[in-house]
């Protein structure tokens, strides 16, 4: 037992150092400012969004002259070639510096993997390469009003004309749409069909004529996620991904490499409000000094660090060649209601005072108040914490499935409710 | 990055499980259950004596196998699961690391080979009675050679041939007055009472001084620092076993509910019940990969050990009590008999969760190493 890489791994270890060192700013504190996977904010005004985009196009570009824009892809498409672990070794590195990033994410962690395994070969020619530099962003179209924890349960239509298809619906908490140049989506081609029968999967141009994109503004008061509306939205052929009808199986491909995708959850943890409460002053002096203080946040110092530890011997699975199963999913949903938690109790901490967004003198830079929002989303987004623990009951455990009541019947005869 | 167990130790690990899977089914946890003037079970006892498992962690100087403290973890956490009665606990993560720590020479070759061949039991004995022990409130001393006072409860006292006692030297009582002592319990002096517990599978013991007869260990006044730093290495050991046990509640609550109808079908498809065991199974994998650290800590003797071993036993304690209650009520009306198992498993985690010291004194421990830490 113990932490050191193998000889391989820490050959890997020091190349990635190297070009970080020389390319990025190392990081010397904690951080302080919760990061969130998918597009970042894109209230903060339009130039200050642009500005962000901008400097996170150089930095991919950058990455991928060294090669290392797409750990796990293929030399083929400019990949590195490399193993899970080193996948892990480069985000564990990259955490540590100052770097733009989270434009792209979905594009080489899910979309193009999908069509590595689903696409033509002059297609992976003409999109993968600007993938990866970075040039053009990808963005996921699936969930819907009426479909996200019941994700096959999509109405988007897809009707052939032709050699063409034309899409009709709406498409909802598509991270990063109003910053993407090309999309993948999943639509209903047969409303006859029982609801997983009846899907077809799309690659298209988000410049493709009908295609409507809104921001959706959170509670934060920020908005990382879209709207986006389909009308009479025309594509050819070409771009299906799959046979007709195996829209499902395609669409598995995408989700099976979200796990991997995922990078370390935000920084709102044990350490900050640890550090914040050898900071506040609460009845009896320091909050770090107040012992039922020093109760309430050892249980989230063993979380954190147990999800750490279950990190640590996940990686030790991978280098030895496993892959990674869904235990990984208890991540998400510890973190998720800890952020909660810790950001609730910190404004407990703060007092009258905690419910006030300062500009002049913030308590830590207002992660908390951030995070009491925040958090809401991280326990929906990517698998509600109910989803989640129905996938480790089934998959880990192997309790039984739910009884389901869309098995068997045509997706147009299914209730919907109100949705 | 390894963060996992040896091939060797896993190996060890699967001869351990088969062997207490054959050696200590529910009948032999059972026989110490329900009989109170009985400190253990005999035969599982010498049994596992003859596997050597009690001089895992013991040098061959010393009649031990020299192992590390890594294989002492695997038995530790087979043990757990099983349940089994037996004094290991108090004999070899408390008496015989007290030894092997802070023994003199003589005292090693005194006491380690028995300890390790399992001819001696030795246990530990501290507190006095209600509310936390510090040394300002026990009332234990050693002067003029003699040991007096009342020591309750220890674990596996009656069992023991030699107990480990925290005697204050100083009449002025703080942190350096308390001392340690080795007490050989074949003497007049010494008096044992078998005391109702909650967990009568582990049976313990007041303890009676009278003059009794006492020989140091340690220096003078380093007694307090010196059950910290044994206390630290032996949460790592019962994490764990208590992981052990979680793990085991919770495939039994998984295993009843596959098998049990209602409603006309199994109750393990209703999401109330598998959302339940889902937190189970976080609960005891947060536990078991803080267990990990602390084993890592321990083995490596690094000095991260106080607070890997204070986050073990937090979560170990958590997953635990969580596993164990929340399997008796997914086991229904039968959950709360006394045929069914479920209370065995729900009575040694809290015996777990309190042995050397309640979640509370180890939360803060978390704390203040951490506080400490820092400021380094």
């Amino acid at each position: 037992m113990d932490f050191n890489d193998n000889p391989k791994e820490a050959e890997f270890r020091t190349k990635v150092r190297k070009f970080l060192d020389a390319n990025a700013q190392r990081r010397g504190e904690i951080v302080k400012t919760p990061t969130t996977a998918g597009a970042p904010e894109s209230v903060n005004g339009e130039k200050a969004a642009h500005d962000a985009l901008m400097k996170a196009k150089e930095w991919q570009k950058k990455k991928a002259e060294a090669g290392l824009a797409a750990i796990m892809w293929p030399k083929e498409f400019g990949g590195y070639g490399g193993s899970p672990i080193e996948q892990v070794i480069y985000q564990q590195e990259e955490h540590n510096y100052f770097v733009h990033s989270g434009y792209f994410e979905i594009g080489i962690g899910m979309l193009g993997p999908t069509m590595m395994v689903w696409g033509k070969d002059e297609d992976k020619k003409k999109y993968l390469p600007k993938m990866l530099t970075g040039e053009e962003i990808w963005c996921q179209l699936f969930s819907e009003p009426a479909a996200g924890s019941d994700l096959a349960g999509i109405k988007m239509k897809a009707e052939k004309d032709g050699s063409d298809w034309i899409l009709n619906g709406q498409k909802v908490w598509t991270s990063g749409a109003h910053l993407s140049d090309y999309g993948m989506i999943v639509a209903r081609s047969d409303p006859n069909a029982v609801k997983h029968k009846g899907l077809t999967y799309f690659f298209l141009d988000m410049k493709t004529p009908g295609i409507e994109v809104k921001p959706i503004k959170q509670i934060s008061g920020t908005a990382h996620f879209n709207e986006v509306f389909f009308n009479d939205v025309r594509i050819p052929d070409s771009q299906r991904l799959g046979e007709e009808g195996e829209g499902w199986k395609v669409a598995l491909t995408t989700l099976m490499n979200e796990r991997l995708a995922v990078g370390d959850p935000p920084g709102l943890d044990f350490d900050q409000i640890f550090d914040l409460t050898k900071e506040v002053e609460i009845e009896d002096g320091p909050a770090i000094k107040n012992s039922e203080v020093r109760q309430k946040i050892a249980d989230w110092y063993v979380q954190s660090r147990g999800l750490q530890y279950t990190k640590y011997r996940s990686i030790t699975a991978l280098s030895k060649g496993q892959t990674p199963g869904p235990e990984l999913s208890i991540s998400k949903l510890v973190t998720a209601s800890k952020m909660q938690d810790v950001s609730s109790y910190a404004l407990d901490l703060l007092d009258m005072h905690g419910y006030v967004i300062d500009d002049k003198n913030p308590a830590m830079n207002n992660l908390f108040q951030n995070g009491l929002f925040f958090s809401t989303a991280l326990r929906i987004a990517g698998g509600t914490d109910e989803v989640l623990r129905n996938i480790i009951a089934e998959r880990v455990l192997g309790l039984p499935q739910d009884e389901r009541m869309d098995k068997k019947v045509p997706f147009k005869d299914l209730p919907t409710g109100r949705g | 990055m390894n963060f996992d167990f040896s091939d060797d130790q896993k190996l060890l690990r699967d001869q351990a499980r088969k062997f207490l899977t054959d050696k200590c089914d529910r009948t032999v946890v059972r026989s110490i259950l329900e009989d109170n003037k009985k400190n253990h079970s005999d035969n599982l006892w010498d049994e596992i004596c003859s596997m050597g498992w009690t001089g895992t962690a013991i040098p061959e100087e010393y009649g031990g196998l020299g192992l590390g403290m890594l294989e002492l973890c695997v038995i530790a956490e087979e043990l757990g699961r099983s349940l089994a009665p037996t004094p290991f606990s108090s004999s070899i993560y408390l008496f015989a690391e007290f030894i092997k720590l802070y023994g003199t020479e003589d005292q090693k070759k005194k006491y380690l080979p028995k300890i390790a061949s399992g001819e001696a039991i030795g246990s530990f004995a501290l507190s006095e009675g209600n509310g936390t022990p510090k040394p300002h409130n026990l009332t234990s001393t050693f002067s003029d050679g003699k040991l007096n006072g009342v020591k309750a409860p220890v674990n596996d006292g009656d069992a023991s041939d030699f107990i480990i006692v925290a005697a204050n030297t100083d009449t002025k009582k703080n942190n350096k007055s308390l001392s340690l002592f080795i007490v050989d319990t074949k003497q007049d002096g010494v008096n044992s009472e078998f005391l109702e517990t909650i967990d009568p599978t582990r049976p313990s013991s007041r303890i009676i001084l009278e003059n009794a007869e006492a020989e140091l260990l340690g220096n003078i006044g380093d007694g307090w620092e010196i059950i910290e730093r044994i206390f630290d290495r032996a949460a790592v050991l019962f994490a764990f076993e208590q992981v052990g046990g979680a793990q085991v509640a919770l495939d039994e609550a998984k295993k009843y509910s596959l098998e049990r109808y209602a409603f006309g079908k199994q109750i393990g498809s209703f999401q109330a019940l598998k959302h339940k065991m889902a937190d189970m199974y976080v609960k005891i994998e947060l536990a078991k990969s803080n267990a990990y650290y602390g084993a890592w800590a321990l083995s490596s003797d690094s000095n991260e050990l106080p607070v890997a071993a204070a986050g073990a036993r937090v979560s170990a304690i958590d997953a635990y009590h969580f596993a164990s209650k929340e399997n008796i009520q997914i086991h229904g009306g039968v959950g709360f008999t006394w045929e069914y198992d479920c209370h065995l498993f729900y009575r040694r985690a809290k015996q777990l969760a309190l042995n050397i010291g309640s979640v509370r004194q180890w939360k803060e421990n978390l704390i203040s190493n951490l506080e400490k830490r820092n400021i380094v």
